[in-house]
């Protein structure tokens, strides 16, 4: 890393993107505070209701319990992408034809617009004429996902596996291809098992890409809306309704700006601590 | 250890699955694919692909799709690489506070900014204009962007610098002329991920667009709430939104691992 000298003009060298972000990101966002302190009745006429609304949505049982969803769904995506990632990027080639080939073919879900993979999956697993639902049916398990709970859930997170693991593993896998072979071949003189290898070596290597890989994954995974919209629009009944579909619902399906602005504060505020807390917690290890 | 390579065989399988299922049922005929389980198309048909090439409302989507996330990428790139090289190279007033700030935008649930989005572009007259689903992507783009690039050019030895000045170049001709090729493979990584994220999002393009600007996820979603469901036909405009991405990635295969190998954080 190289030695940073102090240098004020470098302002001069971020004013364009500050102006981009801050136009798209300070206005939206001042008026969603704007609307979190207010009641209206139409026709533009607001009147300032302070915390009104935020003592509402921290005390209703219906943001608990959509929150209480997205926390099990992040929870159980994490749990199963990071060590499929990283188990995968260990048993990939390391060079060659096939490493073209396993990284490109591995990429392609990443490059699906979110709104046809919840498309593609919603009818690959219709039990009466999708590949999966149909396949699962024909082993006689009953499998509906538009009618069981449960089923929905698998059929979510088998979802969000398939589209996202890849990046864990592209990640992983740079992690990987950082370790410089006089690594492996001291492991090797020294008999290193394959578990001490993993352990000492690789684990260490990774751990930074992977930092990586939890921070955007959960930060993608807590904002998901477009997939399990198209995939089950929230149900049955509620079982599926996420955060973000149920912001969307109380925003645009009942117009409720009030609400639905001071969830958005709400929700903002949480992706952002939990990422902060990451955030240093990367930081002070690269300073160590 | 032998068995090794069945662990990405068995995941890349697994990741076939569902597109060999999009791309067979766009083959079919919408009876077929209603009429129950057939692993292969039965009457293979090139219609729906036809349709949606012939129809101005199915390809004008594509097209404008591409224009925004073009329009996207050269904004967010051109915006970035300054900003970058500005992290990589100096210590100012806030620098760290600005970097997290920005990384911030990438936070934020697009839920949340789709109404006032949808406010603010009416307001200054640019709603339903592709440069408007572009500016909006920007949001999470550029902090992404900068990301990327400031992890590159931290890699670039400083000496480089030095010696250009040394040697009489002013800011701009190094910068353009040595520094950019430098950095060429960030750059391309950069680019990838921001047409990547701009391809792959919706709810903001989808807000932002009536008709001139429609993309074409959004053309997907209306067609299918309003002429009941023609499966075969989505299918096929399915199979093709996979096609610009496989492209891309064709070309960075080889850069896409060491984008953030290289990266800060």
């Amino acid at each position: 890393m190289n030695e940073k000298a102090p240098y004020q003009k470098g302002w001069i060298f971020v004013i364009p993107v500050v102006a981009l972000v801050a136009f798209n990101a300070v206005i939206p966002l001042m008026t969603v505070v704007n609307y979190s302190v207010q009641e209206t009745f139409g026709n533009n006429i607001f009147f300032f209701e302070g915390i009104k609304w935020f003592q509402a949505v921290l005390t209703s049982d219906r943001f608990h319990a959509a929150l209480g969803r997205q926390l099990a769904f992040t929870a159980t995506i994490l749990a199963i992408e990071l060590p499929l990632g990283v188990a995968i990027a260990l048993a990939m080639p390391r060079k060659g034809p096939w490493l073209s080939v396993c990284l490109v073919l591995m990429a392609l879900p990443l490059l699906i617009p979110w709104n046809v993979v919840g498309a593609m999956w919603n009818i690959f697993a219709l039990p009466d004429i999708g590949l999966l639902g149909k396949t699962l049916n024909n082993l006689s398990i009953n499998y509906n996902y538009t009618q069981q709970p449960a089923a929905a859930w698998v059929t979510l997170i088998a979802m969000d596996v398939w589209h996202w693991t890849s990046l864990v593993v592209l990640l992983a896998f740079a992690g990987l291809s950082s370790i410089p072979d006089a690594y492996y071949q001291a492991a090797k003189i020294d008999g290193a098992s394959p578990y001490a290898v993993f352990r000492y070596i690789q684990l260490p290597k990774m751990r930074r890409v992977l930092t990586i890989a939890v921070l955007l994954r959960f930060m993608d995974s807590f904002m998901i809306y477009t997939e399990p919209f198209v995939l089950t629009g929230g149900g049955p009944g509620n079982a599926t309704t996420l955060l973000s579909i149920d912001l969307v619902k109380v925003a645009l399906g009942q117009f409720d700006l009030g609400p639905a602005a001071a969830m958005s504060i709400i929700y903002f505020l949480i992706v952002l601590l939990v990422s902060w807390v990451f955030y240093t917690v990367m930081t002070r290890k690269e300073e160590a | 250890m032998r068995l090794r390579w069945l662990v990405p065989t068995l995941y890349i399988l697994f990741l076939m699955l569902p597109i060999y299922w999009l791309v067979s049922m766009s083959f079919k005929t919408t009876n077929e694919i209603l009429g129950g389980l057939t692993l292969w198309p039965k009457n293979f048909t090139l219609d729906n692909y036809i349709t949606i090439l012939t129809q101005p409302v199915w390809y004008n989507g594509y097209i404008n799709s591409i224009i925004y996330v073009c329009m996207n990428t050269a904004i967010s790139v051109t915006a970035a690489l300054p900003a970058a090289y500005a992290f990589s190279r100096f210590r100012f007033l806030g620098d760290k506070h600005l970097f997290f700030w920005l990384l911030t935008n990438r936070m934020a649930p697009p839920a949340v900014f789709a109404l006032p989005f949808f406010q603010l572009y009416s307001a200054i007259n640019l709603f339903d204009t592709h440069i408007a689903v572009a500016l909006a992507h920007t949001l999470f783009n550029i902090p992404l962007a900068v990301w990327i690039l400031e992890g590159f050019m931290s890699g670039v030895p400083k000496q480089l610098d030095e010696t250009a000045y040394v040697d009489g170049y002013g800011f701009w001709r190094f910068f353009v002329k040595i520094f950019l090729p430098t950095i060429r493979s960030g750059v391309g990584v950069a680019a990838f991920f921001c047409f990547m994220f701009s391809w792959v999002e919706l709810l903001l393009a989808k807000t932002l667009t009536a008709v001139a600007a429609k993309p074409i996820a959004a053309t997907m979603t209306r067609t299918a709430s309003s002429s009941g469901f023609e499966l075969g036909l989505l299918a096929a405009a399915g199979a093709l939104t996979i096609i610009p991405g496989a492209v891309v990635i064709y070309f960075v295969r080889n850069y896409i691992a060491k984008g953030f190998s290289l990266g800060r954080v």
